[in-house]
């Protein structure tokens, strides 16, 4: 098999970063020829431990795509093998047009699903192109990881992310946490879902989504690209409310499918949009706030508070969170792995909350048993969604029912 | 070279450097006899009687003690990065056109760098003490003329008194003197802590100089330094650049990943019952090590209870740890922050300069080190047999001295707070490049991935077992490092020995080789 080479006249494609922050990536600079055979140079600050597993790499992924004659140089910090294969991959897609894949092995921990109402009270943004904060993202247990590919990735470098992403996805261990992506908007969103759909994401955060015709556009990609590659996890789909228009169209977005599993809202473009400055108090956003969780929770979904910026101030991150709770909201972003223990404490119900969940929680279980239709406590008749509020109590407390 | 394999089953010579040396036959094995080492007998009579000791410089002070070629030349590392003295006394030692010296630092640091020109021109035959970056990437290169001898800080004293090796001339830098010879560190544009590293070096050396950079009216109190061991008084304009001797402040890392190893290592102390009243510990002042510190501290506010003492190097964070009464006693060895400086000095009853003859050395009846509940270590390597390596790095680059580590090892609970991988590369792996420590006195390994205990330490497993901690075989860790990363291929050495690696006792536990293609 040939390639077929792009008409246009770039000669060198080049991909990934070789700054001296850049652990764990690498740069490699690829130019196809006619003849010579390949050639391969490594520059590497694990060159005396890796060289030979670097030019494997390489070896192994120009013969997936049949390349023959070819100049390679790799400039490389520590990278993975799964980093390296994707800034070839995406080296070659620059300079010919395939629909072949270079994919690392699949862990099998990252086939695993999640369900609708899944605990997500903490998602770590991770940028998509960076892969040193990747490798040990799933450690700090956070809820659910984002791996971004919109506002975090520079235009240029979204082709190349989307490679990484999609091979993060396959071969980086998030140790539990659910795996969401953030997509690009309109078309390229689309063409991000392609990449990593396939690879059992969990959850595709859809920014900027202000019509449930959005939504619609990328649940019908997603069930496409289910049934092509047989992937029988349900992939559920959280929009991003970040305008005014948005706000405004919250309710119907959020019952445009099934598949969302929860509204989450994004305080930065929508206070951009309405004209205000983000204050410490967020009156400016109340309203805003308070619509996204009404329409969510209209809809029997979650409601997912946008990320709070200021990573060196925990406490005032604490209160921002206990502000959140106390709106409804059942979640919150974070851009820094330290954010994660403080959102969770904030998150967890107080001894008291506890206890009178853990009251309400026996007395439905006693009902139960004696086959009681009616739960009471004391003289109190108990509700069933006061009972679902205390077992979500409990399930938050991480207290055994 | 005739090689042997010792006890713990690497290949050492019997020979280094043209004397007879002891391969390594297992810890607490090997029992030198006989008298220890003394320098000649001094007279009162020969020294001024005003008290006055002072040469006019250090080049004066080094012909008066004899300074000829083949010497032993020891200098002591508390000026850290900020030294200026030990590079001197070789630039002196080759205008004068001497040769074949043996430098014995209790530390080097990239500021010796230009002790490279000395290597080369031959003025320095060999090493003996740490080489710490370039001067550890000449040595594994093969250009040395002798054989480096790593040794740690308690076998340096070991060596000094035993025989092992003989220093000529003691130089010590002391930021603050008087003319007599006594000398401290506490005060001085110079000022860093204790001297405590330097005892060995002025009691047990032939001639002793004292340089400063702040001489002061006779007495220097504390005397950290007895001028009663001293020969001659130097005074030099600057013997150091402050800011490169202690920091302003040490800080905790900020990285969440280490705090995370952190976290783990504090919950491992106390799953395992060891944050107790009246407990002790040591631990360094890199950043997670302070971080370590910090949760501990955080522990013992919280229940009210204090750690009876804490040895080692001292930083703001004891300093603090002291002030709200958490730590009765700071047993100094190293003072690694401005803090910590202040702390000593206004503080001297809670927070003494102490010797490493105290803590490590092996000739000592006794160690404080063996008294200690909670030993908090780094390490660049470690085994599955959980044998450590702190010298070499997995390319075989030896960039790193030995320090405490080794006299460490001997605490009630090691721990080995380390990453599982840096930078693509497993710190965990089928066997360590250089065998500093052996593994028998290794007992807990924390990695961001997972604990692995010791399974000689059945007794912390037990402990730990119900705990919620992610415990792992050290097998299962390496695993996990290798899923990651890959297997990284062996570095490759020529037959060369750059440098032998000295267990606490004297003995030759390991060597390291010139690394191919250098």
């Amino acid at each position: 098999m040939t390639l077929i080479m792009k008409e246009h006249k770039v000669k060198t494609a080049y991909a990934g970063q070789h700054e001296r922050a850049d652990r764990s990536d690498c740069r490699i600079a690829l130019s196809l020829k006619k003849s010579g055979g390949l050639d391969i140079t490594v520059n590497s600050k694990v060159k005396l431990l890796f060289e030979k597993a670097i030019r494997k790499t390489l070896t192994d992924g120009l013969n997936v795509f049949s390349i023959k004659h070819a100049d390679v140089t790799i400039d490389d910090n520590g990278a993975p093998d799964y980093v390296i294969m994707a800034r070839l991959e995406a080296c070659i897609k620059q300079l010919a047009d395939t629909e072949l894949l270079f994919l690392p092995e699949q862990l099998k921990q990252n086939m695993a699903k999640t369900c609708k109402d899944h605990m997500r009270r903490s998602r770590l943004y991770l940028p998509g192109n960076t892969p040193k904060l990747a490798l040990n993202a799933g450690l700090h247990s956070g809820d659910g990881i984002i791996l971004d590919l919109e506002d975090s990735v520079a235009p240029n470098r979204k082709d190349e992310a989307r490679l990484l992403v999609r091979n993060s996805l396959r071969a980086v261990d998030f140790y539990g946490a659910e795996r969401m992506v953030r997509i690009n908007q309109g078309e390229r969103g689309l063409k991000d879902l392609d990449a990593v759909i396939p690879q059992h994401a969990n959850v595709i955060l859809l920014p900027k989504c202000e019509t449930p015709e959005q939504l619609i556009a990328v649940d019908e990609r997603i069930q496409s690209l289910r049934k092509v590659h047989k992937i029988k996890n349900d992939v559920w789909i959280m929009p991003i409310i970040e305008s005014a228009m948005g706000v405004i169209r919250a309710y119907d977005i959020a019952s445009a499918s099934p598949n969302v599993i929860a509204l989450a809202i994004g305080l930065e473009d929508y206070t951009a949009d309405i004209g205000a400055p983000r204050t410490k108090e967020g009156k400016e956003t109340f309203y805003a706030r308070s619509v996204v969780v009404n329409a969510a929770k209209a809809c029997g979904l979650q409601a997912i508070d946008s990320v709070f910026s200021d990573i060196s101030d925990m406490d005032a991150l604490y209160e921002n969170v206990c502000a959140s709770k106390a709106l409804g909201f059942d979640g919150m972003g974070c851009i820094h792995p330290r954010q994660i223990k403080v959102i969770h404490d904030a998150f967890a119900p107080t001894e008291k909350e506890i206890e009178k969940a853990r009251k309400i929680v026996d007395a439905f279980k006693e009902a139960e048993k004696k086959g009681l239709g009616v739960v009471a406590v004391g003289s109190k008749m108990i509700d069933p969604p006061v009972v679902k509020r205390a077992l979500r109590v409990m399930e938050l407390a991480g207290k055994e029912v | 070279m005739k090689m042997v394999k010792n006890a713990v089953g690497r290949m050492v010579p019997t020979e280094i450097n043209g004397e007879k040396v002891v391969p390594f036959m297992g810890v607490g094995k090997h029992r030198p006899t006989g008298k220890k080492h003394a320098p000649n007998i001094s007279t009162a009579i020969d020294y001024p009687a005003d008290g006055d000791k002072r040469a006019p410089s250090l080049k004066e002070a080094l012909l008066k003690s004899g300074l000829k070629d083949g010497m032993v030349i020891s200098t002591h590392h508390h000026l850290r990065n900020g030294d200026l003295v030990a590079n001197q006394i070789f630039d002196i030692a080759a205008e004068l056109g001497v040769k074949g010296l043996v430098w014995l630092p209790s530390a080097s640091f990239p500021c010796h760098k230009d002790i490279i020109k000395h290597l080369e021109s031959g003025v320095i035959h060999h090493i003996e003490g740490s080489m710490n970056g370039p001067l550890g990437r000449f040595t594994s290169e093969g250009k040395m003329q002798g054989t480096a001898v790593l040794r740690s800080h308690g076998g340096r004293y070991q060596a000094i008194q035993d025989g092992e090796v003989q220093i000529d001339i003691a130089v010590l830098a002391a930021p603050t003197a008087d003319f007599f010879g006594n000398g401290h560190g506490l005060d001085g544009p110079s000022a860093c802590g204790g001297l405590g590293y330097a005892l060995a070096d002025y009691q047990y050396a032939e001639k002793v100089i004292i340089v400063t950079d702040n001489l002061i009216k006779f007495p220097c109190i504390p005397m950290q330094i007895e001028g009663n061991y001293v020969d001659y008084v130097v005074e030099m304009d600057k013997i150091g650049i402050p800011e490169l001797i202690v920091s302003g402040t040490t800080q905790i890392t900020k990285s969440p990943d280490r705090l995370l190893i952190a976290e783990l290592t504090a919950k491992f102390c106390d799953a395992a019952g060891l944050i107790q009243d009246g407990f002790s510990f040591q631990m360094g002042a890199g950043g997670t090590s302070l971080a370590i510190g910090i949760y501990f501290h955080q522990m013992l506010k919280e229940r009210q209870i204090k750690a009876r003492f804490a040895v080692g190097g001292s930083t703001q964070y004891s300093s603090k740890m002291l002030q709200d009464g958490c730590l009765e006693y700071m047993l100094d060895g190293q003072t690694f922050d401005l803090e910590a400086v202040r702390s000593m000095r206004e503080n001297r009853l809670q927070h003494p300069a102490i010797s490493i003859f105290h803590a490590y050395d092996y000739h000592s009846k006794g160690n404080f080190t063996t008294m200690m509940d909670v030993m908090i270590l780094g390490a660049t390597e470690v085994d599955v047999n959980f044998n450590g390596n702190v010298v070499t790095h997995s390319d075989g680059y030896m960039l790193h001295g030995i320090g405490g580590w080794q006299n460490c090892l001997f605490a009630k609970c090691t721990i080995l707070p380390v990453p599982l991988f840096r930078n693509r590369i497993p710190i965990i792996c089928d066997e360590v490049t250089t065998l500093v420590g052996p593994g028998e006195l290794v007992d807990v390994i924390v990695t961001e991935r997972g604990i692995a205990i010791n399974p000689k330490r059945q007794d912390l497993i037990d402990k730990v077992k119900d705990s919620g901690l992610p415990l792992k075989t050290i097998e299962e860790l390496k695993a996990e490092a290798e899923r990651i990363c890959g297997v990284p291929q062996k570095p490759e050495f020529t037959d060369k020995v750059i440098a032998a690696i000295k267990w606490v006792d004297g003995t030759i536990i390991d060597v390291v080789r010139q690394v191919k293609g250098s």
